[in-house]
């Protein structure tokens, strides 16, 4: 499903190369997790993927099912399918979090071709949605991120995801900021949308994440490339042993 | 002191094709503003409150040519039940208007008025006006009291349901309309006034309201459509004892709009909260001139403006607040906002307070800024097209203007206006 390939990245104004170089492969149905030291360009890996200004593409590509990402806007490559959950959402002053969803909704239908959601249908679908991750009206009401709390804030994200059904999820360390209940509540808000047809790239510092939402393959990366590869014990060595062993072993 | 002679022949010259409309009851009124307009002049480039707006134009024997402009919209206040006045270039138009009658309120036209042997307006015509001359001069406004060819008398007795809503057509390429508008609300009255339309190829509008103890008074109005238009607008207000003054306005498109409120809050724990929206896309020149006088204990006003400017655009904001030696506990606030979509548009912002009073809340801000690219990105990156989503972060920019208004029906239409016209002018 995303493909990427030799993918080499650097700061639009700094001649700074980040990423140098990544391979990866998500398939449909599957969840990959990247993990990897501060600096390592996990962070930028989503930004170049869904589209953010200020990154150069200096070799290499980027695909969601055949589709060539690194050409389009940011917004046809959410049409397209792909979905970033931010480390940081942005808060919109002024722009009602219910208008948000719904805007971004039937922007992403209409730019498929297909029919717009009645105000009727989006609120039942919306309702239904926010309830499991408990989010209340109120919080629907609110201007978009404005005075969430970091576990609201996420769970808002996972609320975008769920409303906006991409093929393709990134989370860019989605458990910064979330005590212990929250995760469990984001991680099954997560869990709720695997799907045969989706794929997952999970970005995270932590295993404790990849205890709720359980990866199939287990990425870690450092200096700008992908470094090893491997199962789910991957995370629970770099859990007791750091990342030290495993660059060492590479270097 | 004189003023120079070239003034004299300049202000001569302007309003030499201007006569003073006959009246029994009116003619010391407009006597005594020809008075005070001969000793002021015509404001010029140097004067302190004309330096971010040039009044060429409006000092200009004829108005400038302004082409007609006609976007195939309904007006903005259509959808309200209202009593509608209609003025096109400032000619009364009895076939488009309502039958000038309500209850709690006589509703009369100034030159009909002007026939009449007496009048109420007879103490009331120009007073405010006459007032609103110190400490800053505003020639335009004694211009209007002097030669104004119509207006609407409005005296309100008791609470009034419908809005009144004056529209200004504009049919004429070259018309020059003056109108002033005089209303007065009794203790506790309460009454809603809509304006909006282009109004004629250059308007001078000049509305004096006393607002009585406890009497309420609404304003909403838009300036809109015509690109070329060129307008010099003033209102004068009188606040008693806890009455409330709520006045907003929406600007989109004019080659030159002055906008000047000049309020003075009399009365204890009276209110005043005066708020506007403008966008403006080329060819845009958006003056907002307040001045709140507090002179009684416990008063509050508020002024929000906030301005989108693109493709060389430019907004001006002098905002004062006066704050007299026995106004204690006067809450005063303002906050003048733009968002420049380019770098060829401007904003002259100049806020200024004077206060008097130990005892006072006072407080104001202005800012120039751009889109919040952060912004922009996370709606972008949820499928939101770049234009829709600026669009978006642009009417929440100017919500808080428009929030000011106190009907949320009065609001949404405000609103759904600005979303019509970003959609029109993307870049």
């Amino acid at each position: 499903m995303l493909e990427i390939k030799n993918l080499q990245v650097s700061l639009a104004e700094e001649d700074k190369e980040i990423l140098k170089g990544v391979d990866l492969t998500v398939e449909a149905g599957k969840v990959h997790a990247i993990m990897g030291p501060n600096g390592s360009g996990k962070s930028t890996l989503s930004y170049v993927l869904s589209g953010k200004d200020g990154y150069e593409v200096t070799g290499g590509s980027a695909s969601l099912d055949g589709e060539d990402l690194l050409e389009l806007e940011p917004e046809e490559r959410a049409a397209a399918g792909l979905f970033l959950a931010f480390q940081y959402p942005v808060e919109i002053p002024g722009v009602g979090n219910m208008t948000f969803l719904r805007t971004a909704v039937n922007a992403q239908r209409k730019a498929r071709g297909e029919d717009e959601m009645s105000a009727a249908q989006f609120l039942k679908v919306v309702r239904e949605r926010a309830k499991t991750l408990k989010i209340d009206s109120d919080m629907l009401k609110r201007p978009v991120n404005v005075g969430f709390s970091g576990g609201e804030k996420k769970r808002n994200e996972i609320l975008q995801m769920a409303m906006l059904e991409p093929k393709m999820c990134i989370l860019d360390e989605t458990d910064s900021g979330l005590d212990v209940d929250a995760m469990k509540l984001v991680s099954e808000g997560v869990n709720a949308l695997r799907d045969e047809g989706r794929g997952f790239l999970v970005i995270t510092h932590y295993q404790r994440l990849l205890d709720h939402i359980k990866p199939d393959v287990v990425h870690i990366m450092a200096n700008g490339r992908i470094v090893k590869t491997g199962g789910p014990e991957l995370a629970l060595e770099v859990e007791q042993n750091g990342y030290a062993d495993i660059l060492a072993e590479v270097a | 002191m004189g003023i120079a002679e070239s003034r004299i022949s300049q202000l001569q010259d302007r309003v030499a094709g201007l006569s003073v409309p006959a009246s029994a009851w009116n003619a010391k009124n407009r006597a005594a503003a020809v008075e005070r307009l001969q000793s002021m002049g015509l404001p010029a480039p140097r004067d302190e409150y004309w330096r971010f707006t040039d009044p060429k134009s409006l000092n200009a024997i004829e108005a400038p040519k302004a082409a007609l402009f006609d976007p195939k919209e309904t007006d903005v206040f259509d959808t309200i039940d209202r009593l509608e006045i209609v003025f096109v270039d400032g000619v009364f138009d009895a076939t488009a208007s309502d039958e000038l009658s309500g209850s709690n309120m006589s509703i009369e036209r100034l030159s009909d008025a002007e026939g009449q042997d007496t009048h109420w307006t007879a103490d009331c015509y120009g007073a405010l006006e006459a007032i609103g001359q110190t400490p800053v001069q505003r020639p335009f406004a004694a211009l209007n009291t002097a030669y104004a060819t119509d207006g609407v008398l409005i005296h309100v007795t008791g609470k009034v349901e419908k809005p009144v809503n004056i529209t200004y057509r504009h049919a004429n390429e070259t018309s020059d309309a003056i109108l002033h508008h005089v209303i007065k609300l009794e203790e506790g009255a309460e009454l809603t006034l809509l304006e909006n339309g282009p109004a004629a190829a250059r308007f001078n509008k000049s509305c004096e309201v006393f607002v009585a103890d406890r009497a309420t008074f609404h304003h909403v109005r838009t300036q809109g459509r015509d690109h070329e238009r060129r307008a010099v607008t003033h209102i004068f207000a009188d606040l008693g004892t806890e009455s409330v003054f709520k006045s907003f306005t929406l600007t989109a498109n004019g080659a030159l709009t002055r906008n000047e409120c000049v309020l003075r809050l009399n009365g204890d724990d009276a209110t005043a909260h005066v708020a506007g929206a403008s966008v403006g896309d080329g060819d845009f020149h958006h003056d907002d001139t307040v001045f709140i006088t507090h002179d009684a204990v416990g008063c509050e006003s508020r002024q929000v403006f906030k301005k989108v400017l693109r493709n060389g655009a430019t907004g001006v904001f002098q905002g004062k607040i006066l704050v007299k030696p026995d106004a204690q506990k006067t809450d005063g606030y303002q906050i003048s906002q733009s968002l420049l979509l380019d770098d060829d548009s401007q904003f002259l912002a100049k806020p200024e307070l004077e206060i008097y009073a130990d005892d006072v809340a006072c407080s104001h801000g202005s800012t120039s800024g751009a889109i919040d690219e952060e912004a922009l990105f996370y709606l972008c990156s949820r499928g939101v097209p770049k234009d829709q989503a600026t669009d978006l972060l642009t009417v929440a920019f100017l919500a808080e203007a428009a929030d000011e208004i106190e009907s949320d029906t009065l609001s949404d239409l405000i609103v759904d206006k600005l979303e019509g016209w970003l959609e029109r002018h993307r870049p």
